[in-house]
C-alpha cells in the first residue's frame, strides 16, 4: 500500500526519489511547451530554422562585410554560426528557464511536484530548438564544402557545458523571478549585455588585446563557444585552456549553487508566487 | 472499514505576515533598505524582526483521522484554514508542525482544469492534465475513451480549448478529474461550477466513488452539497476544529457560529414583554410567542425547508376591542420582509369583540425557504392599526433540504418556489 507522511522538512528526505517518480510529468512538460511553441504560426518549426539564418546574414554582413572583422581564413558565416548557435541556445534557455515558474505559476500553486522539474523541462525545449538550428550549420558547411576536423566528436561535449550554464543560470533567476520580479526587465538587459562581450560574431582572440584575454574569459560563455570553434573549424582554431577551465568552473559552481538556492526556497514558492 | 486512511495530528501552520513584507517585494526596496541604513544588519535581528512582522497561524493544532469509505466535508468561514489543510495535504505547501499521514494514493482537485494549456487540443490537453493530475501515460491511454465520453465533446477533440464554452472547458476538465480513481480524492469546491446536470453527473461520479470505499475529503461552501454527500462533518474555525461529527450537525454548528452565540430568542418560548425593540407608543399587549414544529414539538430554532411550523401568539388586551388581529412576519437577517402570516387573511377570522387574555394560534403547513438564517417580527393590530409590534422577536435558522426531492435545491434567493417544466426539442413540438 502506497503511504505518505507529510511533516515539516520531510520533502526534502525524498527529494530524488520524487523528482524520479516525476519524471513522467516532466516529458509532459517539455511535450507541451514543444508543442505550443510554433502552434499558430505560419512556418511553425521553420522558425527554429528561420531566425539563426537570418541573424547569420546579418551578422556576417555587418561584423564580417562591414566592420572587417578578421576570420583567419575560415568563411564569416560559418565563424559566427559557431558563436551565434550556442549563445542564442544559451540566452534562450536562460530566458525561458527564468520565466519558466511565473509562467507555471497556476500549476505551482495548486498541484505538488519538486518544482525543479519546470526550469529543466524549459531548458530541454531551448535544446530541441538549438537542435534544428543547428541544422542551418551542416548546410553552410556543405555550401562553403568546408570539412569540419575530427574534433567535431567533442561537440555534444560543449552542447552539454552550454546546457548546464543555461541551467546553473536559470534556476537562480527563476528562483528570484517568483519573489523579484525585476528580473523580468533585467534578463532581457543581461542577453543583450551578454551578446557583445561573448565572441558571437567575431574571433575574439584576433580581437582582445592579449593581457585583457583573462578576464575576458571570465564570461562563461567564452569557453563554450571557443570550444564550439575548435570543434568545427579544427586546427587552424588552438583552444584556449583558461577560458575552458573558467567555464567548467562556473558551470560547476552554478549548478551546484544553484541547486542548492533553488531547493532552499521552493517550499515558499506556493506562498509568495 | 474502521482503517484510518488519513491522520492529521497536531498540524499547525504559520504564516509570517510581515508589515514590511509586501514593500520588500522587489530588488529596487531591497536595495532602498540597504542603501538608508546601511549598518542595520549589524543591529540585533531578533528584535527587528520582531517589530516587523506578526505570525499568523492558518492552522494551529488540528487533529482528526479519516476512515476508509467516509466522506468528510471540511466547513468553515473565510481564514478559518480549509484551504490551507488542502494545500498541506496536496503538499503543495508545507505545515510548520505536526504530521499527516496518508494511505493510498490520493489526489487533490483544488481547482478543475489545472494546467489546462489554451493553445493545446482537447485530446493534446487530456494527456497533459492527466500527467498533472498524476496518471501514468499508459493508465491515461486506457482510460482515455471514457473521460471523452464522459466530457461529451467527442466532435471537439482536435480543437484547441480555448475556442472552448466556459461549460465544455469545465467537462472536460472534471472529466479528467473524475477518471483519476485515487484511493484518497481531495476535493475543493469544484462542484461550483458547471450547469445543474453536470454538476448532477459531477456528483453522481463522487458517489460512486465512496461506493467504492473511496475516501473523499471535500471543501465547499455550498452547505447544501456538503449535506448532499458527506457522511461526516468537520468544522473549522480560525485554524482550529470546532466540531467533529455527522454532517448535519456539523453543519448546524457552523450556522450557529456564524450568528456568534445564540441568542435568548432562539427559545420556544418567547417573553415578549422583555423587548426593548418594541416602539415606545405601544403597551405591551403581545406578551408570549410560542413557536412548534409541525407535530407539536418546540421549535428549537430550526426548520428544514419547505416543512410546517405552529406558533402561538398571546396577547393581554388592554380594552375590549373588535376586529384584533396578531401576524407573523419573516425577514431576511438583511430586514427584508420575506412573508407574513396574520389572522386577518383567515376567510371566517372572529370579528367580535375581544377582551382580556386572548391566544392566536397560527399554522404554517409549509414554510418553504431558501436554507438561512430569518427573523420573525409579530405584531398586533387592532381594526387597520398597529396596536403592538415586536421586531426581532424570534429567529428561525432554515436548513436546506431535498425539498423537490431531486437532490438540488437552490441556495440562493428566498423562496423555494414550486415549478414543472418539460422540456421538447422542436422537431418533438412540430411532432406533437
Amino acid at each position: 500500500m502506497h503511504q505518505l507522511t507529510i511533516e515539516p522538512g520531510r520533502a526534502e528526505h525524498h527529494y530524488w526519489k520524487d523528482l524520479w517518480k516525476y519524471r513522467e510529468l516532466f516529458y509532459f512538460l517539455a511535450w507541451r511547451d514543444l508543442l505550443v511553441r510554433y502552434k499558430q504560426t505560419l512556418v511553425g518549426i521553420a522558425w527554429a530554422f528561420l531566425r539563426p539564418a537570418l541573424t547569420m546574414m546579418v551578422l556576417t554582413v555587418v561584423f564580417g562585410k562591414f566592420a572587417k572583422l578578421p576570420a583567419a581564413g575560415v568563411p564569416y558565416p560559418i565563424l559566427v554560426l559557431c558563436g551565434m548557435l550556442p549563445w542564442q541556445f544559451f540566452s534562450t534557455a536562460l530566458a525561458e528557464c527564468g520565466n519558466s515558474l511565473v509562467h507555471n505559476s497556476s500549476l505551482v500553486s495548486k498541484i505538488y511536484f519538486p518544482r525543479l522539474i519546470v526550469p529543466a523541462s524549459s531548458v530541454i525545449v531551448s535544446l530541441v530548438d538549438f537542435m534544428v538550428s543547428a541544422s542551418i550549420l551542416a548546410l553552410v558547411l556543405l555550401w562553403y564544402q568546408y570539412l569540419p576536423s575530427a574534433h567535431i566528436f567533442f561537440l555534444p561535449l560543449f552542447v552539454g557545458l552550454a546546457f548546464a550554464a543555461a541551467f546553473g543560470v536559470g534556476l537562480w533567476i527563476a528562483a528570484f523571478m517568483v519573489r523579484y520580479r525585476d528580473f523580468r526587465l533585467i534578463v532581457p538587459f543581461m542577453v543583450q549585455i551578454g551578446f557583445y562581450i561573448t565572441p558571437v560574431a567575431y574571433l575574439y582572440r584576433e580581437v582582445v588585446p592579449e593581457k585583457f584575454l583573462l578576464l575576458y574569459a571570465l564570461n562563461p560563455m567564452v569557453g563554450v563557444i571557443d570550444g564550439f570553434r575548435w570543434c568545427v573549424l579544427g586546427g587552424q582554431h588552438v583552444l584556449y585552456w583558461p577560458a575552458q577551465a573558467i567555464t567548467v568552473g562556473w558551470t560547476v559552481l552554478l549548478i551546484t549553487t544553484g541547486i542548492w538556492y533553488f531547493r532552499r526556497v521552493e517550499r515558499t514558492f506556493a506562498d509568495v508566487i | 472499514m474502521d482503517h484510518s486512511v488519513i491522520t492529521v495530528e497536531n498540524l499547525s501552520k504559520r504564516y509570517i505576515i510581515g508589515h514590511q513584507r509586501a514593500p520588500t517585494d522587489g530588488v529596487r526596496h531591497v536595495i532602498e533598505a540597504a542603501v538608508r541604513s546601511p549598518f542595520r544588519w549589524l543591529r540585533s535581528r531578533n528584535q527587528e524582526k520582531k517589530a516587523q512582522r506578526e505570525e499568523f497561524w492558518a492552522l494551529n493544532d488540528v487533529s482528526f483521522d479519516v476512515k476508509r469509505g467516509e466522506v468528510v466535508g471540511l466547513i468553515g468561514g473565510n481564514g478559518a484554514g480549509k484551504s490551507t489543510i488542502l494545500k498541506i495535504l496536496s503538499r503543495i505547501t508545507e505545515p510548520t508542525k505536526g504530521r499527516i499521514q496518508l494511505e493510498g494514493r490520493s489526489a487533490s482537485l483544488l481547482e478543475v482544469g489545472t494546467g489546462f494549456h489554451p493553445e493545446l487540443t482537447g485530446r493534446e490537453n487530456i494527456f497533459l492534465n492527466g500527467a498533472i493530475l498524476g496518471m501514468s501515460k499508459e493508465e491515461i491511454k486506457r482510460k482515455f475513451d471514457e473521460i471523452v465520453a464522459f466530457s461529451e465533446i467527442e466532435k471537439f477533440l482536435d480543437t484547441p480549448v480555448k475556442r472552448y464554452s466556459s461549460g465544455m472547458y469545465v467537462r472536460l476538465a472534471f472529466a479528467v478529474a473524475a477518471h483519476l480513481d485515487p484511493d484518497i480524492l481531495i476535493v475543493d469546491e469544484v462542484l461550483a461550477v458547471g450547469d445543474v446536470t453536470f454538476q448532477k453527473k459531477c456528483l453522481g461520479k463522487m458517489q460512486e466513488a465512496q461506493a467504492r470505499s473511496r475516501t473523499v475529503l471535500f471543501v465547499s461552501h455550498n452547505l447544501s452539497a456538503v449535506e448532499a454527500f458527506c457522511t461526516r462533518g468537520i468544522v473549522l474555525s480560525k485554524g482550529r476544529v470546532v466540531f467533529d461529527g455527522p454532517t448535519k450537525p456539523a453543519i448546524q454548528h457552523y450556522l450557529d457560529s456564524l450568528r456568534g452565540t445564540r441568542p435568548p430568542s432562539y427559545g420556544d418560548v418567547i417573553d415578549l414583554c422583555a423587548f426593548g425593540s418594541r416602539p415606545d407608543r405601544y403597551p405591551p399587549q403581545l406578551r408570549t410567542l410560542r413557536l412548534y414544529d409541525e407535530t407539536g414539538r418546540p421549535l428549537g430554532g430550526n426548520l428544514s425547508a419547505g416543512a410546517g411550523m405552529k406558533a402561538t401568539i398571546h396577547v393581554e388586551l388592554e380594552q375590549p376591542a373588535a376586529n384584533v388581529n396578531a401576524e407573523i412576519s419573516f425577514l431576511t437577517l438583511d430586514g427584508d420582509r420575506v412573508c407574513t402570516a396574520s389572522s386577518a387573511y383567515e376567510k371566517c377570522r372572529d370579528e367580535s369583540r375581544l377582551s382580556g387574555s386572548v391566544v392566536f394560534r397560527c399554522e404554517i403547513p409549509s414554510l418553504p425557504l431558501v436554507a438561512g438564517d430569518y427573523k420573525l417580527n409579530v405584531g398586533l393590530y387592532i381594526g387597520q392599526t398597529e396596536a403592538d409590534l415586536v421586531e426581532d422577536a424570534a429567529r428561525v435558522a432554515v436548513s436546506w433540504s431535498d425539498y423537490y426531492g431531486t437532490g438540488v435545491a437552490p441556495m440562493h434567493g428566498v423562496f423555494l418556489l414550486n415549478n414543472r417544466w418539460a422540456v421538447a426539442t422542436a422537431a418533438d413540438m412540430v411532432l406533437a
